[in-house]
């Protein structure tokens, strides 16, 4: 920061860009409107790049995309009234996984507050119940430090979305850069490292368990920390599972690596979870889709809890051995007590430990998820296990919400933390495409797919125009079984088949809706084109439309019905399912 | 089973809205909220009191303390505090008929009783102000009741801590500084 920047006069939007470049902020998805218009203005002759999203709820899950693949802060940007209240399915959806994203939002001039005028929104306090914290700028001279602060509180703890409210006055104003050099937030703590007495006690209850387990969440990405779990899991050698939210922070491809817990995870891991005597719980929040009936979830388990957010501790299960702190350096430290505990302690367990797993391995091999293969139709599964060869598990997969996502959790294997990115938390459909635009943006150089439904790829339709207006050469895969396949799947099972309200009877032509487009696109039905179809979407230096027709009533498993114990999953199809469609 | 929640809370904009927010989020009933400055005039001290699990106290605190804007979060609920709550009381009793004479004497040794203080007083009755716990206050509420017709404002809880708490702030943070490989090792080794 220069003496000159600081003495120089600039307007509230030019203080605002120079925040962000101190912030080291690349891109800004966003759109503009009336209130905004200044801040456009000053953005004309700006190096930061800002890219145009059609709508804007996808600059909010744009901006994810970009944070989740990165770890970097996100950064969205809307206007007053309708651009503000667009933005809000996306920020609770980062609220709901730990996102940090800064979303920037234009709001009317000062004196026009509280008055009904055009565009206006109660922003401030729409977003209080979205956001991790949010900000109204009254003045230029407040604008440096609240932006500071944003970003700083996005990122920090346990991240997530910070909205920041300026009004158009605010945006005109002049006045000057001051370099903020400290943030202040006294009421604002958060615990880094962890209690090293319940660091060295965790270590002890590992060694003097027989069957522990290790239940990985999404906390580890945020964390960073996924080498020092490796560790860990490689020191105690027993079994790991990783959320949804978690995928990745294991490879794959670990020995001791299971799958996914819960509701359509795997039967060992869900079999693991529940027959464990420890269960080492980091950076996860034992979500009701992991756990099912909580009564029945790991109910011979002693439960460790790291978590860096206290209000997580012993909020759904009872942590006997809470750890309140920063995974990545709790993780450090307790894979040294471990190392240091392991001769003495290790070798009286241990036989049993070999035990648990050999069990964990046979309940692997006895039912892996289901991979069917037909040769006349579609098998959904049959599809991730293509894009699954393809990846390696080295692409990244941005998907929606729904029967594919859960699929391509399962079977779609990823070897690095960041490359799967979906919305676990909140469940917000139209989240594929726009997130895989902000992945894409951040990672242009590697292969990024976009899988959705039929249902969800409709929902962020209008986005192909911002794919094509930037090249991002994203590989965009509709799991085309004509239904919203999860809603079916449950009136199917729960609701005597009534499909009410889920046939979805029109689709556009792939081809000719991305020729609509200027770029190419394709249908297929047979399974005969699925590689082929895949490859040549991968080949093609742009982005492609691939939308591939599934066997319509395909259904996922296993399955751990709604208030279902874990340990009691459906693994297959009950009986035929005769349609019943209105 | 209620809650009682002594806040310190930064006087920001928004800063009742986010407490409020979180509390009715989360599902715990607001029974009673009271807020006013501090000696600090930059900080407001609430008193809140929730109806909640007792299991959920902790929880309810928690929440809390991840609000921003909020210094402090203490649960006074069994903590040695001593908590008290102000109530106005019109009871009407008319002056000028006969029988009321003895009526309003008698509702003068009531307010005695129960340490009441007499603020107004007119033909019409009397405007009455008595401090005390919650019950002390339905008790007087459910005499004065006898006498005739009443209106009653409570001012909800106000609660002080017997014990004076450290108070714990976050640090100012200096713009850019990561912590260091090495104070982790210098906790590992110590």
């Amino acid at each position: 920061m220069s003496t000159a920047m600081a003495n120089k006069l600039m307007s509230g939007s030019e203080v605002l860009l120079e925040c962000l470049v101190q912030e080291g902020v690349e891109v800004i998805f966003g759109y503009p409107g009336g209130v905004t218009l200044p801040l456009y203005d000053a953005m004309y002759d700006h190096p930061i790049r800002h890219i145009l999203v059609r709508h804007e709820a996808n600059a909010a899950f744009a901006a994810q995309g970009y944070a989740r693949s990165t770890g970097k802060t996100g950064v969205c940007c809307a206007t007053s009234g309708p651009g503000a209240t667009n933005l809000v399915t996306g920020l609770v959806d980062a609220m709901m996984d730990s996102i940090p994203m800064v979303a920037l939002t234009g709001q009317v001039t000062s004196k026009l507050i509280g008055t009904d005028a055009f565009q206006e929104a109660d922003t401030f306090g729409i977003t209080r119940s979205a956001t991790k914290h949010n900000f109204l700028v009254k003045k230029i001279e407040d604008l440096p430090q609240i932006l500071h602060e944003a970003f700083y509180i996005a990122k920090s703890g346990r991240p997530g979305p910070v909205l920041v409210d300026i009004p158009k006055d605010v945006f005109q104003a002049q006045g000057h850069y001051q370099p903020v050099n400290s943030i202040h937030l006294p009421g604002y703590k958060f615990v880094v490292d962890g209690h090293n007495g319940q660091i060295r006690r965790a270590a002890q209850m590992i060694w003097e368990a027989e069957r522990p387990y290790i239940y990985a969440g999404g906390g580890i990405l945020h964390g960073d920390a996924s080498e020092e779990l490796v560790e860990t899991v490689d020191i105690v050698d027993c079994p790991v599972v990783n959320t949804l939210m978690g995928l990745g922070a294991v490879p794959a491809n670990h020995p001791r690596f299971i799958s996914m817990p819960g509701m359509h995870g795997s039967y060992a891991a869900n079999m693991g979870m529940y027959n464990a005597d420890l269960l080492i719980a980091l950076g996860t929040r034992f979500d009701d889709r992991v756990t099912g009936r909580l009564a029945a979830f790991a109910p011979f388990a002693k439960v460790i809890h790291v978590d860096i957010d206290p209000s997580e501790i012993s909020k759904i299960r009872h942590a006997d051995l809470p750890i309140v702190g920063d995974v990545k350096r709790i993780l450090k430290r307790l894979n040294f007590y471990l190392r240091e505990t392991k001769d003495e302690m290790a070798p009286k367990t241990e036989p049993s430990r070999a035990a648990w797993r050999t069990q964990i391995k046979e309940w692997m091999e006895e039912h892996p998820y289901d991979r069917p293969v037909s040769v006349d139709e579609i098998k959904p599964q049959h599809l991730m296990t293509e894009i699954d060869r393809i990846s390696g598990g080295n692409a990244i997969v941005c998907t929606d919400v729904g029967q594919h996502q859960m699929w391509a959790a399962q079977l779609i294997r990823f070897n690095k933390p960041r490359l799967w990115i979906n919305s676990g938390g909140l469940g917000s459909m139209g989240f594929g495409m726009p997130s895989a635009m902000g992945a894409q943006v951040a990672n242009p150089n590697q292969l990024v797919f976009s899988i959705s439904g039929d249902g969800g790829f409709q929902m962020s339709l209008p986005e192909l125009a911002t794919i094509v207006s930037n090249g991002l050469p994203i590989k965009i895969i509709v799991m085309n079984n004509g239904y919203l396949g999860m809603v079916r799947q449950w009136q199917e099972l729960f609701y005597n088949n009534r499909l009410s309200q889920v046939t979805l009877d029109t689709f556009p032509k792939a081809d000719l809706l991305a020729a609509a487009y200027g770029f190419k696109g394709r249908t297929i039905e047979h399974p005969r084109d699925l590689r082929s179809a895949l490859e040549e979407a991968v080949a093609e230096p742009g982005p492609f439309l691939l939308d591939v027709r599934v066997t319509p009533f395909e259904n996922v498993y296993p399955m751990v019905p709604a208030g279902g114990a874990i340990n009691e999953m459906v693994l297959g199809q009950p009986s035929p399912a005769p349609a019943g469609v209105k | 089973m209620v809650e009682i929640i002594s806040l310190l809370v930064e006087n920001k904009p928004g800063a009742l809205m986010r407490v409020t927010g979180v509390l009715v989020a989360r599902g715990y009933n607001i029974e009673s909220l009271t807020v006013a400055r501090t000696l600090d005039p930059t900080l407001s001290r609430m008193t809140i009191v929730v109806d909640v699990d007792d299991r959920l106290r902790p929880q309810v605190i928690k929440q809390m303390n991840k609000l921003i804007n909020v210094l402090q979060a203490q649960d006074h609920t069994e903590a040695p505090a001593v908590s008290r709550e102000l109530l106005l009381l019109r009871v009407r009793a008319i002056a000028t008929e006969g029988q009321n004479k003895d009526a309003r004497t008698a509702i003068l040794k009531e307010a005695e009783i129960f340490g009441a203080r007499v603020v107004a007083s007119n033909i019409e009755g009397f405007v009455l102000e008595v401090t005390g716990d919650p019950e002390k206050l339905d008790e007087f509420i459910d005499v004065m009741r006898s006498y005739g017709e009443i209106e009653v404002t409570r001012s909800g809880m106000v609660s002080v801590s017997l014990e004076s708490k450290k108070l714990k702030l976050a640090p100012p943070i200096t713009r850019g500084a990561t912590q260091s490989e090495e104070e982790e090792n210098g906790v590992l080794n110590g």
